[in-house]
């Protein structure tokens, strides 16, 4: 029995209006897999993590998560759009943490956390509460329950987000950019996290900055310029020996 | 090179507190002055008036006519402002909506009813039963099945409470849609990548983030509505202000009756600023790291700093 890829793209284009922001790109994420996106900003690795739950809509191409179409379903020979509350159930197994964390202000770090639970799967409250108990401690920030994502720090918040991205239990999480907006002491706790996170096999595609978390943890790392795959390999292949003139010129500036 | 031996400043103490002469105001007490004559002046008019005879003001107050009439403007108030909010969050809703026939209704509505004047909409509730004598149940164009005359359905009451409602919908519509364009993207984004369908989006994260930028503004809203009630003495319905008129057609005690009816108007709006100060407390959860103070809470504080102050004097 062979295993599913848990993401595959076929020539995936996206553009907005006139813009062009991917123009076919081709990859696949195994399960279990670390698979870190790196590149320029403008190159489209942004973009392309939100095509794969659906945030974006591609214009051409094929794009797979654990072997089923994302947005369409294929019946004869036609591609039909899926109805938005189809949609919104897939999303329930793809975590997704952002740059900005965007935890929702008028909630407690706990009910950030219990929200889709209770709301998208009916836990009931007390099994819920529990549940985001236990991962808090995973984060470190049980003693943060009752506060309010203003009374926390940019890692604290990040380190909720990402509690409450696995509340939903998902078999993929993206992170898009989840440190870039932290204070540089802060960067760590969030990088132990995701590190715990891959050492329990947790598949992760991973946009960042972070070269040294790359090489590190990362079994697979993607570069991307100007909405194409430039070069890509295992990350310690690609950032001690890059084999493209872009890559070098970037892994120059950022290493 | 010489190195400084020393460059840690030499130990003075701290330096004395300031005490600088205060900047004068002269302007400032020229003002107190002028508008402590004018208020002398008004306070004497008001005891010494032969006209405004505040016993006759404080019998008009309690008055019977009085109290049913201000018990019927209360009512349309708080029926106008529910149908407001409630029409108003579902027109905002419809005009965000990527359905084209839903935002394109909620246009026309806003349209209408922000376009014209509020005293022509209730004088068309009114009289709309010339245009539309029966309402009925039944299918378009076909038979009827049940029917009723509009204007055994549709009271004096019932017009002047569509009109005020459907009015402030329009007016709450804006509000709304104003406030939830200022919740952040990726609050929704947050949202959905959670596994939320839009609906729960909506009504759990984005409205509850919205009502911090609605609450203001729904408040002078609702403060106008109370005020704006008075426009059904028109189609003679006995609120507050009719009932005023009526003392004063009847005993000629015309400004008595309208300081009475004014007074009653002042108090309602008073307290309804007041509740809207804990609503919008309740709602800035989240947004503030401490809570703003209750009223009450101000008044302690100050209290006991005065005392404090005081105690060290």
């Amino acid at each position: 029995m062979t295993v599913q890829p848990m993401v595959r793209a076929e020539q995936v284009h996206k553009s907005y209006g006139p813009v062009e922001v991917l123009k076919g790109i081709d990859l696949q994420v195994e399960q279990g897999q670390v698979f870190c996106l790196v590149g320029p900003s403008g190159s489209g690795k942004s973009t392309f993590l939100r095509c794969i739950n659906h945030l974006e809509k591609i214009n051409a191409g094929r794009l797979y998560v654990d072997g089923e179409l994302v947005g369409y379903q294929e019946r004869g020979g036609k591609l039909h759009e899926l109805p938005d509350r189809v949609v919104a159930q897939k999303r329930r197994d793809i975590g997704m943490v952002f740059q900005r964390f965007n935890l929702f202000p008028h909630k407690t770090a706990l009910e950030n956390i219990t929200e889709a639970p209770t709301q998208v799967k009916k836990l009931p409250k007390a099994q819920a509460r529990e549940q985001a108990m236990e991962l808090l401690n995973r984060v470190g920030l049980a003693d943060k329950a009752g506060n309010y994502p203003s009374q926390l720090s940019g890692g604290q918040q990040q380190r909720v987000a990402i509690a409450r991205a696995l509340a939903m239990e998902p078999k993929l999480m993206l992170f898009d950019e989840p440190t870039s907006a932290l204070d540089p002491e802060l960067v760590g706790d969030v990088l132990d996290v995701m590190r715990g996170l891959a050492e329990d096999g947790m598949t992760m595609i991973v946009v960042t900055h972070e070269m040294g978390f790359a090489r590190e943890v990362g079994d697979a790392l993607v570069f991307m310029d100007e909405g194409v795959v430039v070069e890509s390999g295992h990350p310690r292949e690609v950032l001690t020996n890059p084999q493209h003139e872009r890559t070098r010129a970037f892994l120059s500036k950022v290493l | 090179m010489t190195i400084p031996q020393d460059t840690a400043p030499p130990d003075r103490g701290r330096p004395e507190e300031i005490r600088a002469v205060a900047v004068r105001h002269p302007g400032r007490w020229v003002a107190v002055a002028v508008i402590a004559v004018l208020a002398a002046m008004l306070v004497h008019l008001l005891v010494s008036s032969k006209v405004l005879q505040w016993d006759v003001v404080g019998q008009i107050f309690t008055y019977q006519t009085v109290i049913a009439g201000l018990g019927r403007t209360l009512l349309l108030t708080v029926l106008g402002m529910v149908i407001g909010i409630v029409g108003g969050v579902l027109l905002a809703v419809m005009r965000l909506s990527h359905n084209p026939v839903l935002s394109g209704v909620s246009w026309l509505f806003i349209w209408v009813f922000r376009g014209t004047p509020l005293l022509v909409q209730l004088f068309f509730w009114f009289f709309l039963g010339a245009l539309v004598p029966t309402i009925g149940l039944g299918i378009p164009f076909g038979p009827t099945f049940v029917s009723w005359s509009y204007n055994s359905l549709v009271g004096l009451f019932t017009a002047a409470t569509l009109a005020l409602g459907l009015n402030e919908a329009a007016y709450m519509a804006e509000i709304v849609r104003a406030g939830i364009l200022s919740v952040d993207e990726g609050q929704t984004e947050a949202a959905s990548s959670l596994g939320l369908t839009y609906g729960q989006s909506l009504w759990r994260i984005v409205l509850p983030q919205a009502m911090r930028v609605i609450i203001p503004p729904t408040g002078n809203e609702a403060i106008s509505m109370l005020k704006n009630t008075s426009l059904v003495s028109a189609i003679a319905l006995e609120d507050l202000t009719r009932a005023g008129q009526d003392i004063a057609n009847r005993t000629l005690y015309e400004i008595p009756a309208l300081v009475a009816i004014s007074l009653w108007y002042l108090l309602l709006t008073s307290v309804m600023s007041v509740g809207q100060y804990y609503v919008e407390r309740y709602y800035a959860r989240g947004a503030n790291r401490v809570l703003p103070e209750t009223p009450w809470q101000k008044v302690r504080r100050n209290v006991l700093r005065l005392g404090r102050v005081g105690g060290a004097a």
